[in-house]
């Protein structure tokens, strides 16, 4: 009975406090809408038109043909020029991403009908997602150029055709995994730094000793800051998910039991490693700088939300196991582009769990009702 | 005798290897139905023995029992029983009133039924009731801290633990509190009230002075009271210059303390040779001072602790005597013909904030040489009036000139003739003692030649050479504000300011603080300070009493406690005055 409505107090007040305190509503219900329409909008991981340079030493025959194929491709915007000279400045500046070279020995190479007809493709190695994209693209240009060309009744026809086709994603739109992934990130600043935040301003303002000093226990201390905000953080979900299915039109395949099942698992580790580093610092500001440095920017850089983890080097990817985001953007982009595939969530979640436990019990161990 | 509701057995507490320990083997005890005073400066181990108490810190050596319980074992049914304000009141400042009340009732588990009761006589005893729905950050010092009192006190405690319950709070809100426990203390409650105020010490029943770790005296307040009795005398009716007549005094042989009282001042002899000590001082005083007169008077309770400490600080300072008379300095500065002694002039400085008028046609001025002092509670308009004057603030209407130089049209030269001191330690705390130096003198824009020889100056008279490479924020309390008082007159102001310059400062720092500042007004600068700190005010030469963010008197302190001597009140303190000034002025409001 006394338990029950001293826990059922702190819950209110924490509440209470969540609702007046425009921080945590900034960061649970504006954030996400910003990184949403960020990372929807805004950034994009696919070069739909890049600006290249095209340089037709002889404008005749197969040549000429090729230079209009090339000026017609929906992936580039062309600059001519007939001299390589005079677009290395463009390249320099950044103005133009590649260069394509149809030289004047074009036609003679083509004709000699081996297949080997020689152009070149200069892309820009400073960034080298778009160098790939300008060489792909290009290559893509030629082959259908070739096939073009053979049935037309000129040339070789090409041994092998090609017919690549994207399955979860068919249209490779960035956004339909970023989006999923900005859900980890906000999940990940409302558990962690959110959390974290909040403990360490009541140690800030003498709050904690003045409840210490009451009969409250340490756990329905804990559980009373947790629950408050665990809830905070599905609602945040809910805005999210909502969102992302109307506004920006990412498909959901899976089910709504999925990715609760997900997103709850993944707050287990987030809150845990809140109360962690609020347990240790007791202090605002080296709070919010810990929280950033171990919560927020692992859960950016290390979890696959944007740099794939089979591309890192091998130590980084050994590293990235212990992060709990990585779990839930898998999980999560499943959900959303696959479906429910259980035998993928299960051990996500089971791994979500397993670091969650060891937060928990770290910061328990840390808090204790004492100030020593 | 009561009951012993903590019993302490020689108690140690230490939190960093190798420091001297926070508390060292205190034994101590605290009583049922009384307010035992835990008295003592900053840092000398109050919060940490509070904490002890609690059972939220547990000692390293030596046992504390709690209401019977053992404070390392059973602090659970310790909480249960205790009504606890920490510093700061413990209070969320983003509930309200009630909502602050709510939550602890139920954290203490109070049933429905008693509630309301317990919420009614609770706001009613703190006179809270019109604000149940106003935020309690919102509130201002005085009512904090009594709602902080009432949610301590939601449960009836056996016993109440108040750590620093006085801070920050004007003297009216602390002389209501100070009645609300006493009340308390007659239903048989234990009251721990933690101060730094050696005057608060005198009113409590039982003392526990404890001083850098070390307990002094536990016992009823005039125990250590009684020890100066015989050897505290005034020297009153000085017409002369009476922070010359206290120079003059510490410097004799067999003197311990000195302290400026308004037009008097206040000397403790030595234990061993009083009458002959007394003899010198009566003699000093017909040589340099012939209407004065040297007359014996009641112990107070500080004059024991300094004694009990060794003594204060002698009278002369350094600093002064390296510092130029500013009447002899170039007469700088495009002074009105008026005004020509007036180093600090206020007329008609108002300030608003959108509706609010922070300060009211604030007006005044200080001639050299002399202490002004804005007194009045938080809140009350002192700071903005005070920045107005050395303009961080720009004033809404008035003007104010320092040295002659108006603050709107030549801030930077008035600025070149000001010390500022800020009420928080204002230093680089990351900053070696010698890199500080460095700097301010630097951005005074001292020459080379005249950078080194005050930063020399400096560092001998404030006895810095040993804390040359210790970082700022790792000096001892008194150190810091030496060196704050360093920086602030690096470069010879005509006029200093000080934003409550020894708040939570030890008596004896605070005696040392203040033979310089009597040295350099000696000297001729004139000095502005803002204080709630009576002892504080007693040294000003003048005082305005700011309330309300009007002037609502200016005089001598000697005047002020004057006007308000009545039949009821014969011999008033400076508390006195303020607290009746301000009721005067309230009741006067609602007449008009």
């Amino acid at each position: 009975m006394v338990p029950g409505r001293r826990f059922g107090a702190l819950l209110v007040k924490e509440s209470i406090q969540i609702v007046r305190d425009p921080s945590s509503i900034l960061i649970a219900l504006v954030l996400p809408l910003i990184l949403l329409f960020l990372f929807g909008y805004g950034v994009s991981l696919d070069a739909n038109v890049v600006r290249i340079g095209l340089v037709i030493e002889q404008a005749e025959g197969p040549a000429e043909d090729l230079a209009a194929a090339f000026q017609a491709s929906p992936y580039f915007e062309t600059e001519v020029a007939t001299d390589i000279r005079l677009l290395e400045d463009d390249l320099v500046a950044g103005d133009i991403r590649g260069i394509v070279v149809i030289p004047a020995t074009f036609d003679r190479v083509f004709d000699m009908g081996n297949g080997h007809a020689a152009f070149q493709v200069i892309a820009d190695g400073s960034e080298p997602n778009t160098a790939n994209f300008v060489q792909n693209y290009a290559s893509g240009v030629w082959s259908t150029w070739l096939a073009q060309q053979s049935a037309n009744g000129q040339g070789t026809p090409p041994a092998i055709s090609l017919a690549p086709r994207f399955w979860f994603n068919p249209e490779l739109a960035s956004r339909y995994f970023l989006v999923p992934g900005s859900m980890a990130i906000v999940m990940t600043l409302i558990g962690t730094l959110l959390t974290a935040l909040v403990v360490a301003r009541e140690w800030e303002r003498g709050t904690m000793e003045a409840i210490m000093a009451t009969p409250v226990g340490i756990l329905e201390l804990l559980l009373g800051k947790l629950i408050p905000y665990f809830v905070l953080a599905l609602g945040a979900m809910a805005l999210c998910t909502v969102l992302a299915v109307t506004v920006f039109g990412v498909p959901m395949h899976g089910s709504v039991l999925a990715l609760v099942a997900i997103s709850m698992a993944f707050l287990l580790p987030a809150l845990g490693q809140g109360l962690l580093i609020s347990a240790a610092t007791k202090n605002q500001f080296v709070a919010s700088q810990a929280a950033l440095l171990s919560g927020f920017l692992p859960a950016f850089l290390l979890s696959g939300f944007i740099f794939e983890i089979d591309s890192m080097p091998t130590v980084i990817q050994w590293i990235t196991v212990i992060v709990p985001a990585r779990y839930l953007i898998a999980s999560l982009q499943t959900v959303f582009l696959a479906g429910d595939i259980w035998a993928l969530f299960l051990p996500n979640i089971g791994i979500m769990l397993l670091i969650g436990s060891v937060f928990f019990v770290l910061a328990a161990r840390s808090t204790k009702k004492r100030l020593d | 005798m009561g009951e012993a509701l903590v019993q302490i057995n020689s108690v140690t507490k230490s939190f960093i290897k190798g420091h001297p320990p926070a508390l060292n083997a205190i034994s101590a005890q605290v009583e049922a139905g009384k307010i035992t005073g835990l008295v003592g400066p900053d840092g000398a181990g109050k919060t940490t023995l509070i904490r002890l108490i609690t059972g939220l810190l547990v000692p390293d050596e030596g046992k504390i029992t709690a209401l019977g319980c053992d404070t390392r074992s059973e602090a659970r049914s310790i909480h249960a029983a205790v009504g606890y304000m920490p510093q700061r009141f413990g209070l969320y400042e983003d509930l309200t009133v009630q909502e602050n009340l709510s939550l602890y009732a139920n954290l203490r588990g109070l049933s429905f039924q008693q509630r309301a009761g317990v919420f009614e006589r609770l706001l009613d005893f703190t006179d809270l009731a019109r604000f149940t729905d106003r935020l309690s950050g919102q509130l201002s010092g005085g009512m904090k801290q009594k709602l902080g009192l009432a949610c301590a006190l939601i449960k009836t405690p056996k016993l109440l633990l108040l750590d620093e319950p006085s801070v920050g709070v004007d003297p009216i809100s602390r002389r209501e509190l100070w009645r609300m426990v006493q009340d308390l203390t007659s239903e048989g409650i234990g009251v721990v009230w933690s101060t730094a105020y050696l005057d608060e010490a005198e009113r409590c029943d039982d003392v526990i002075l404890l001083n850098e770790g070390e307990l002094l005296f536990q016992g009823p307040p005039n125990g250590m009271t009684g020890r100066a009795a015989g050897r505290v005398d005034q020297i009153v009716e000085i017409k002369g210059r009476r922070r010359a007549v206290l120079a003059n005094a510490l410097d004799i042989d067999g003197v311990v303390d000195g302290v400026i009282q308004g037009r008097a001042v206040r000397v403790v002899y030595r234990r061993d040779d009083v009458a002959a000590t007394r003899l010198r001082a009566t003699e000093m005083v017909a040589a340099t001072e012939p209407t004065a007169s040297v007359v014996q008077t009641e112990p107070r309770f500080e004059d024991a602790f300094i004694d009990a400490l060794g003594g204060g600080p002698g009278g002369r300072s350094t600093l002064a005597a390296h510092t130029v008379d500013i009447a002899v300095k170039s007469n700088s500065g495009n002074q009105d013909s008026s005004d020509g002694d007036k180093v600090i002039v206020a007329k008609g400085l108002t300030k608003r904030f959108g509706d609010f008028v922070a300060a009211r046609d604030v007006t005044f001025a200080i001639p050299r040489g002399e202490i002004f002092g804005l007194l009045g509670p938080n809140g009350a308009g002192k700071s903005t009036s005070f920045k107005m004057l050395c303009g961080l603030l720009k004033p809404t209407a008035g003007e104010g000139t320092v040295a002659g130089f108006d603050l709107r049209r030549a801030a930077a030269e008035a600025r070149n003739r000001l010390g500022y001191m800020a009420q928080k330690f204002s230093l680089y705390g990351d900053l070696s003692v010698a890199q500080n130096l460095e700097f301010f003198a630097g951005a005074y824009g001292l020459s080379r030649k005249r950078r080194r020889e005050r930063i020399d100056t400096m560092i001998e008279t404030f006895d810095l050479p040993r804390f040359l490479a210790t970082n700022a924020k790792d000096l001892p309390l008194g150190y810091k504000q030496r060196l704050a008082l360093a920086c602030a007159v690096m470069h010879e102001p005509e006029a200093l300011f000080l934003d409550e310059p020894t708040s939570g400062v030890d008596p004896i720092t605070r005696r040392e603080f203040w033979t310089h500042i009597n040295g350099l007004v000696e000297r001729g600068v004139a000095v502005l300070v803002t204080t709630h700190f009576m002892d504080e005010a007693e040294y000003c030469d003048r005082i305005a009493l700011i309330y309300r963010s009007r002037t609502i008197a200016t005089g001598s302190p000697d005047a002020l406690k004057a006007q308000v001597t009545s039949l009821s009140l014969p011999d008033p303190s400076l508390e006195d005055a303020f607290i009746r000034l301000v009721e005067d002025s309230e009741s006067g409001q609602e007449a008009a």
